[in-house]
């Protein structure tokens, strides 16, 4: 049986899964991540903070939409460990 | 009769509620608008009426020219302040007020726009007298042209978007090597957050200390300056500390320093109050840096040293009323600090949203210009600045000393706030001896938590 993870964000904002909105989303549901890969970005108060896999694993679901508000320890995504 | 019969306000926290205060002492009628993040604000309870203008976040609320213009219409506000930040240096926003008869407090879009374009802000100011950073004023049409120019320049150089300003979209280069690398990036940069990718170079300058001049003009050709403010401790190109006067400037330099920003406003024929920046080098030599067109977060310590109400000017101006001041009347009556407080982490620096379950500032012998309350919430959306600690005293040791006595009685909790760093710069033997640059920060100070 596979584990599953929630990858959570630490810190309250807004939620994006690019780094610039010209730019490419940082993974797709289904991708491969390891453990420190950004998987997407929270601005809170004009920063920005990398929310990052704490695991290898493969992408399961985004909870979370680009623009979305995220409350601190709101999972955004989930992952499955390899 | 008052100036207007009421003002709009497009903005939000410690500012609107500044603003609020004049308003209320000249008997004018007050509207706030507000997102759903600052229902409960301070700001919105205050004001004469308050209109919700939607979500939380900027893009979809304070930044939203329509709909403010559609509550200034409907609450038949005669008139819209836009503090600072948000649209206020936005011409788009001034020209629709002006289309819409509606007066907006600032100077004309026209003004708004020449200033907010950096290389043609540069080309007037040289026009004018006054000294800007050497450098290029043109349009840099490529990667190679920017070497080219770079190259007869003279190395290290600091890459600037022209549409920029407030220390974002710039990069130090030292070499052709790293012209080449960083320029796509800052040009990109310069694109998706001015929508303008147009760089142009400055000599970079070492160690230099930050230093404005507060200018008032009116419609009738009376221009004045309220003296300098000394903004150089900053971290992250922003500002956490400033004062007035600057404690190293002497009188001739002072002088000559204010008299060459009159002559700077003078010539775009500005109209409002507004802050003329300067970067001074290790030899005192200044240089002109950027115009803020707009009411200044740090106006109180000018307030405080000259005993004017900059908001009250602000409203005269619009007003189409004569400036009844002369430079002769406008003296130095003592010193003013002021502290930014920061809901922030005060060694990284990284925000801290939150409840405010304690606030507590002692409320003599200082001028608290604050966004919040005792039990407020710090919401994530906007900037960390909560608010402001201002003293002043009859000279710079006095004016220290308040400050010192208000932040040993201080306390916040709920949230990490930069108080820790405040009070350690009160304590710092360079900043006591009024001798830092915008290096301080990172040199000078090691916080503990």
């Amino acid at each position: 049986m596979s584990i599953k993870k929630e990858i959570s964000s630490p810190v309250p904002g807004v939620f994006y899964r690019r780094p610039s909105p010209e730019e490419d989303l940082y993974c797709n549901e289904g991708d491969t991540v390891k453990a420190g890969d950004t998987i997407g970005l929270v601005e809170v108060m004009k920063n920005f903070y990398e929310i990052k896999a704490e695991d290898d694993g493969v992408v399961e679901t985004f909870n979370v939409k680009t623009d979305e508000l995220v409350d601190a320890g709101q999972a955004v995504a989930i992952l499955t460990l390899k | 009769m008052a100036y207007f019969k009421r003002v709009l306000i497009a903005n939000r926290g410690e500012i609107a509620r500044r603003i609020i205060k004049t308003c209320k002492k000249l008997g004018i009628e007050t509207v706030a608008v507000y997102s759903d993040a600052d229902k409960e604000a301070p700001f919105v309870k205050e004001a004469d009426q308050a209109v919700n203008i939607g979500p939380p976040q900027a893009k979809d609320s304070y930044l939203r020219v329509d709909k403010i213009i559609q509550a200034a219409k409907e609450t038949e506000s005669d008139a819209i302040h836009p503090g600072y930040g948000f649209l206020s240096e936005n011409p788009a926003f001034a020209k629709k007020c002006r289309d819409e008869q509606i007066t907006f407090i600032g100077p004309s879009s026209e003004v708004i726009e020449l200033m907010g374009d950096k290389i043609q802000a540069r080309k007037k100011m040289e026009e004018a007298g006054v000294p800007i950073v050497p450098g290029w004023n043109g349009k840099l049409e490529s990667v190679e042209h920017a070497v080219s120019v770079a190259t007869e320049l003279g190395y290290p150089l600091m890459l600037k978007a022209s549409a920029g300003g407030g220390g974002i979209g710039m990069e130090l280069v030292n070499d052709e090597a790293g012209l080449r690398k960083v320029f796509p990036s800052v040009a990109k940069k310069a694109e998706s957050f001015f929508g303008n990718s147009t760089l142009f170079l400055e000599k970079w300058i070492e160690d230099p200390r930050h230093i404005e001049v507060q200018v008032v003009c009116d419609h009738h050709g009376n221009a004045v300056h309220l003296y300098e403010r000394e903004c150089s401790i900053q971290r992250r190109n922003q500002k956490i500390v400033e004062e007035a006067p600057s404690p190293s400037l002497t009188e001739d330099l002072r002088q000559k320093l204010c008299e060459t920003a009159i002559q700077g406003a003078r010539n775009i024929q500005y109209k409002n109050v507004g802050t003329m920046e300067f970067i001074f080098d290790g030899d005192q030599n200044f240089y002109f840096l950027e115009m803020n067109t707009r009411l200044q977060v740090e106006h109180p310590v000018t307030e405080e040293i000259t005993g004017l109400d900059l908001v009250e000017l602000q409203l005269k101006i619009a007003a189409n009323e004569v400036l009844d001041l002369t430079q002769e009347d406008i003296k130095i009556k003592g010193h003013a600090i002021e502290k930014r407080l920061y809901a922030e982490d005060p060694v990284t620096f990284f925000p801290s949203p939150g409840k405010l379950e304690k606030l507590y500032f002692p409320s003599e012998n200082v001028r608290l210009d604050f966004a919040v309350e005792e039990g407020n919430l710090v919401t994530p959306f906007y900037d960390p600045m909560i608010g402001k600690i201002i003293t002043f005293g009859n000279d710079r040791k006095e004016a220290i000393a308040k400050m010192n006595d208000v932040l040993l009685k201080s306390e916040v909790q709920g949230i990490k706030t930069n108080l820790p760093l405040l009070k350690e710069i009160v304590h710092n033997e360079q900043f006591k001896a009024g001798k830092y640059t915008t290096k301080f920060i990172e040199n000078h100070l090691q916080v503990k938590n």
